[in-house]
């Protein structure tokens, strides 16, 4: 445990001290490539005058206000198609085709339905998670061996029971990857809106990053673009890892 | 020898009634007759085998004294009313142990109480734990059921199966899946639990030995289009050790018969 965790960092400490000696050779203009300690100085000064985590928390609200909306949309859904099959003809195949556009050309859709309001990201969050959501959880019902419904049956269970008791917890492992897959888009068709939408109801990463472009603050963009993919390893590490090493334990499928 | 049956259903009152039961299937391509006119009347607390090849409607017939199917033709009754769907007095024990696996040992025991009776949760959690005592795996009840061996599972199946206090158990090739120790292991414990408790049990197998170890009866079917063949009373006394000589000529006889209507059938 202790070796895996030396070795992860020391990947990491290599990592930065590459990107150090890059910068030390002098081959890039400094204004493309910023050294890591000016990346840092900015990513500090930030924090120290707010604005890092002003623009966090209002950027993580509307992830998790869209996401929720998104996964209170999609579950319900992902059951209807997985259980009648005049919805899996209609909303099926909306869902299916829906999935493949990607969460950015919501955008301009987004903008002249809603103009530059909160309204519009969160729109923009939404579609970007629901229909593989609504995927995911229609396919994670229809792989349930059916003999657990005979068996729950065969005992007396019947409809909402069913649902409830049966099918849901069997299928938890292909929801909640799923749900993984679905935070991912949501993060991703989040920062898309935040970079093209400009907005003053909040001023979120999106567009701390989008201004390191105006300004042409190189330091700022990537140390923007880090804290973004931090709080996206943050996430999994612990809001799925734990669940996933729950149903690991549970059902016995093997982890590594 | 096997006597042809003495209506033994005729003396003590019929558990089971199913008269004149018949059922098609419509696959994509055709239609396969499952079940042709199959009358049989089964005694309170009797243990009945139905053996036959496979696709002579066996499991089906199961799966209607079950409720989880429904007949196309003929009359299907559990203590004289008509069976309408599933319930909690005749329960079902699959070939895969069917247990779930987001649940414990425990859990899945408790799973049919909770379903099927007016008990408190200590209650629920003395009754399961007793079950589980009586198939000897009270020590495991925390486990997850992928740490249970294929018998194991069979076990807890068998335990929640039992705890709903069902009168009918059906059993659909329990066994099936297991290897020849474990299986022997597991018909002394059938017949324990059986005489202890009396269930009605009707039990399907298409291993002939494992019939005539069970059963009081032999009922043996034959396919295209599943019909009961010939009832026979297996009149031995228990616990029987599936290894004995008389249960052999018994097995002989029978799969003697068995194979005589297999080749006729392929001749013609």
């Amino acid at each position: 445990m202790i070796a895996r965790w030396l070795a992860a960092s020391l990947f990491f400490v290599l990592l930065v001290v590459a990107w150090y000696l890059a910068v030390e050779a002098h081959i890039w203009s400094p204004l493309l490539l910023p050294s890591p300690l000016s990346v840092f100085g900015y990513l500090q000064s930030a924090a120290e005058d707010g604005t890092l985590l002003e623009a966090t928390w209002v950027t993580v609200q509307r992830l998790l206000i869209g996401y929720g909306l998104g996964i209170l949309a999609g579950l319900p859904l992902g059951l209807l198609t997985a259980s009648s099959r005049w919805c899996q003809d209609t909303i099926g195949v909306l869902a299916l085709g829906l999935q493949t556009l990607p969460s950015v050309c919501w955008v301009p859709l987004a903008l002249l339905w809603f103009g530059q309001t909160e309204a519009s990201l969160l729109f923009v969050v939404v579609m970007g998670t629901l229909w593989s959501l609504i995927i995911a959880t229609d396919n994670g019902v229809r792989t349930i061996p059916p003999i657990y419904t005979r068996a729950a049956r065969s005992m007396g269970s019947t409809g909402l029971h069913t649902w409830t008791h049966v099918v849901l917890p069997a299928a938890l492992p292909l929801l909640l990857s799923g749900m993984k897959q679905g935070w991912a888009f949501a993060w991703r068709s989040l920062m898309a809106a935040e970079i093209f939408v400009t907005i003053l109801t909040g001023f979120g990463l999106g567009h701390l990053l989008h201004y390191g472009r105006e300004l042409n603050a190189m330091d700022q963009v990537i140390g923007v673009m880090l804290i973004i993919v931090i709080i996206g390893l943050a996430v999994d590490k612990t809001l799925f890892a734990p669940i996933e090493r729950f149903l690991h334990r549970r059902w016995g499928t093997a982890r590594q | 020898m096997p006597s042809p049956e003495i209506d033994s259903a005729k003396t003590v009152p019929a558990k089971l009634v199913l008269e004149h039961v018949s059922k098609w299937f419509q696959t994509s391509s055709l239609k396969v007759h499952a079940l042709d006119d199959v009358t049989l009347h089964i005694a309170e607390g009797e243990f009945v085998c139905l053996v036959g090849p496979s696709g002579c409607g066996k499991s089906t017939l199961l799966n209607i004294i079950a409720g989880l199917e429904r007949p196309d033709h003929g009359v299907v009754q559990a203590d004289g009313k008509t069976i309408v769907g599933p319930g909690p007095r005749r329960l079902m024990m699959f070939q895969e142990a069917a247990l779930f696996p987001w649940l414990t040992v425990l859990g899945n025991v408790l799973f049919g109480l909770k379903l099927s009776t007016g008990l408190s949760a200590a209650e629920r959690r003395e009754k399961a734990e007793y079950f589980l005592e009586l198939v000897g795996l009270k020590k495991f009840m925390h486990s997850n059921v992928h740490e249970l061996s294929g018998g194991m599972k069979q076990r807890v199946a068998l335990a929640r199966a039992l705890a709903p206090t069902p009168t009918v158990l059906l059993m659909d090739e329990p066994f099936g899946a297991l290897d020849a120790l474990t299986r022997e292991q597991l018909y002394g414990d059938i017949q324990r639990i059986w005489s202890q408790h009396r269930k009605t049990i009707v039990f399907v197998t298409h291993n002939v030995r494992e019939a005539v170890c069970l059963g009081d009866r032999v009922i043996l079917f034959s396919p295209n289009p599943g019909r009961i063949r010939e009832k026979f009373v297996i009149p031995l006394p228990r616990s029987r050790d599936i290894n004995s000589v008389d249960l052999a000529r018994y097995s002989t006889e029978i799969t003697r018969v068995l194979k005589g209507y297999v080749q006729t059938e392929v001749a013609g």
